[in-house]
């Protein structure tokens, strides 16, 4: 659906490399990455916003690497809404058809059905100024369909939301995402997010692609240390490889399998490294003793830290579990992970 | 009641004597001539036709800055280039410089030493003293009140809006009528009202390339000058009234902008 090869951007301040991506008809990709990574400035392009140094866009069948935005068939929404404040909602969602030929009769049912999936009825003849964030937001997503777009854009459209805004933002995406044959394209640098709308994903920094992938890959698999930190597993140590096991300075993890290379990376998620005060027996191949370092309140989690040898280990347990254990900084602890927890790369 | 700092009655003390600065002389030349003699005034064909030359050069000076400055002061909003700070400053000069000095520069193109004076002269038209040169002087000063202002408002328009536009299906062109225009046409009024204002008040530069036809500001100067203060002063009377006029729609107009906003 979209195919984008070899594509380079060079600005004043910022270049984007090489990126390929394959997008399929009708999907909902999300591209992930920390800000300034050169999300926005994809997205511009995509759009014909931004002046491209080399490569091609193609949507569809269709090579529109040289079109005028307004000739692409893709529409984009913003973080900060960006609606016409001196247009009503109403016409602000029907801006669009006054430049397509879209059957009239079509449109309005169109219409209808985008202003009953979003919640919009009651605002219709409102100004923008008046209306809350999720509501702008809503707007600006009938706007953006309401010209049947083969391709939307979205230009991290929930994290500026208040928190009670989001669930409502993000449940009225799904449901246009459902009704619509278009294809969905994201930007966001909250990985939660990323994983409740889309299938698949990339991950950018630094005005490239670090990897491209279902969500679940990402998530489980990263393949370079800025993936794996970006998406959570704050266990991240480079070790050598002795036949099964890892070896990370003196301690000795064991990987339950021979990777093929002899140094590398291991990863694992701090929510699977399991914390006691005495030996569990479980299946899990890897125990260590260790001493808390440290006891920080995430919230609705705690995050421990814990020395074993030289290395220091990441782990989350709920405020609960921290009580019943009776950790704090000094404590002695048993940290255990299953061999199939650890991700090598 | 909480006692007061001394600063806040320096604050007070101050704006009040700007108050009456402004105003003590203002009121007092306003409210000196008597009625009878302000309708004699402007029964006088002179007076009305200056007034109204005043009006309707400044008016052109008005015009021609929206035609001309419009796609500049877009670009100047839109855009970031090499020496833009320049072009910046350039247009700011003619605020700067002394005004009886700029109608010495206008001459000095527009006379017969130099190549534009004679070109110009050879399609007859005439500069030195004559409603052209006037409405010239005029827009080179005015020019740059227009622009700073219109500049200002297309600044205050997010591009995103436009690019949104353009991505519904809207050319440029279309965006700027649907989107650009009417989000800034507030602004290029309030540009257009000021680029007048200061037009009308002009003096120095006028009276050196053309002391006829007579406008308002050297009508004033010249009653004093040959009959005293007595004589000049129902002419300014309403030439101030014309430009407080002025001045009070920009000030309606400005209030208006900050409730939307």
């Amino acid at each position: 659906m979209i195919t984008i090869e070899d594509l380079n951007i060079r600005l004043l301040d910022f270049h984007l490399h090489d990126i390929k991506l394959e997008i399929g008809e009708n999907e909902f990709f999300i591209l992930m990455g920390p800000t300034g990574a050169g999300k926005t400035v994809l997205l511009e392009a995509i759009a014909g916003l931004i002046p491209i140094t080399s490569g091609t866009i193609i949507i569809g069948e269709r090579d529109i690497t040289r079109l005028p935005p307004e000739r692409r068939g893709v529409s984009i929404v913003y973080q900060d809404y960006a609606l016409f404040p001196h247009l009503t909602v109403r016409d602000n969602i029907i801006y669009g058809l006054h430049f397509h030929h879209i059957d009239k009769t079509k449109a309005k049912k169109d219409f209808s059905r985008l202003v009953e999936e979003l919640n919009l009825v009651h605002l219709l003849r409102r100004l923008p100024t008046n209306l809350s964030g999720g509501e702008k937001q809503r707007v600006a997503l009938a706007r953006a369909l309401m010209v049947e777009p083969k391709v939307l854009l979205l230009d991290e459209p929930i994290s500026a939301l208040d928190p009670a805004f989001r669930e409502e933002v993000r449940n009225g995406l799904k449901r246009v995402h459902q009704s619509s044959d278009c294809t969905f394209f994201m930007v966001t640098h909250d990985f939660a997010e990323a994983l409740s709308l889309a299938d698949r994903a990339a991950v950018m920094h630094d005005g490239r692609i670090e990897q491209i992938g279902a969500m679940e890959d990402i998530f489980q698999r990263p393949r370079s240390t800025f993936v794996a930190d970006f998406v959570g597993m704050k266990n991240l140590f480079a070790a050598r490889y002795k036949g099964t096991k890892a070896v990370i300075d003196t301690v000795e993890i064991e990987l339950g399998r021979k990777p093929n290379t002899t140094h590398g990376y291991i990863a694992i998620r701090p929510e699977d490294i399991v914390m006691s005060t005495a030996q569990l027996s479980s299946s899990m191949r890897n125990s260590f003793r260790g001493t808390a370092k440290g006891v920080i309140n995430q919230g609705l989690f705690y995050e421990v830290r814990a020395q074993v040898g030289d290395i220091t280990f990441t782990s989350l347990i709920t405020k609960r579990s921290l009580l019943e254990l009776n950790i704090h900084e000094g404590s002695s602890l048993i940290l255990s992970f299953k061999s199939t927890a650890i991700h090598t790369f | 009641m909480k006692a007061r700092e001394p600063f806040f009655w320096i604050t007070i003390s101050c704006g009040a004597v700007i108050m009456a600065f402004i105003l003590l002389p203002l009121i007092e030349m306003m409210t000196a001539p008597s009625l009878a003699m302000l309708l004699e005034t402007i029964k006088d064909k002179n007076v009305v036709r200056s007034i109204w030359l005043s009006v309707y050069t400044a008016g052109s000076a008005a015009l021609i800055s929206f035609v001309l400055g419009t796609p500049l002061a877009y670009l100047l909003a839109r855009t970031t280039f090499v020496g833009k700070r320049l072009v910046e400053g350039i247009i700011d000069l003619p605020i700067a410089i002394p005004h009886p000095v700029v109608g010495i520069a206008i001459l000095s193109v527009a006379g017969k030493n130099h190549w534009l004076g004679q070109a110009l002269g050879e399609l007859g038209v005439r500069v030195m003293g004559s409603v052209t040169g006037i409405v010239i002087v005029l827009t080179f000063v005015g020019l740059p009140f227009y622009l700073n202002a219109v500049k200002n408002g297309f600044e205050n328009i997010s591009p995103r809006l436009e690019k949104v536009s353009r991505s519904l299906g809207a050319s440029m062109f279309s965006t700027f009528v649907r989107i650009t225009f009417p989000l800034a046409w507030r602004s290029m009024l309030i540009g257009l009202i000021m680029c007048c204002a200061r037009a009308i008040s002009e003096f120095g530069a006028v009276v050196i390339v053309a002391y006829h036809p007579m406008i308002a500001p050297v009508m004033i100067y010249e009653r004093f000058e040959a009959y005293g203060l007595k004589y000049s002063q129902p002419v300014a009377v309403w030439l101030v009234f014309i430009s407080l006029t002025l001045f009070l729609i920009l000030r309606i107009l400005t209030v208006r902008k900050k409730q939307e906003a």
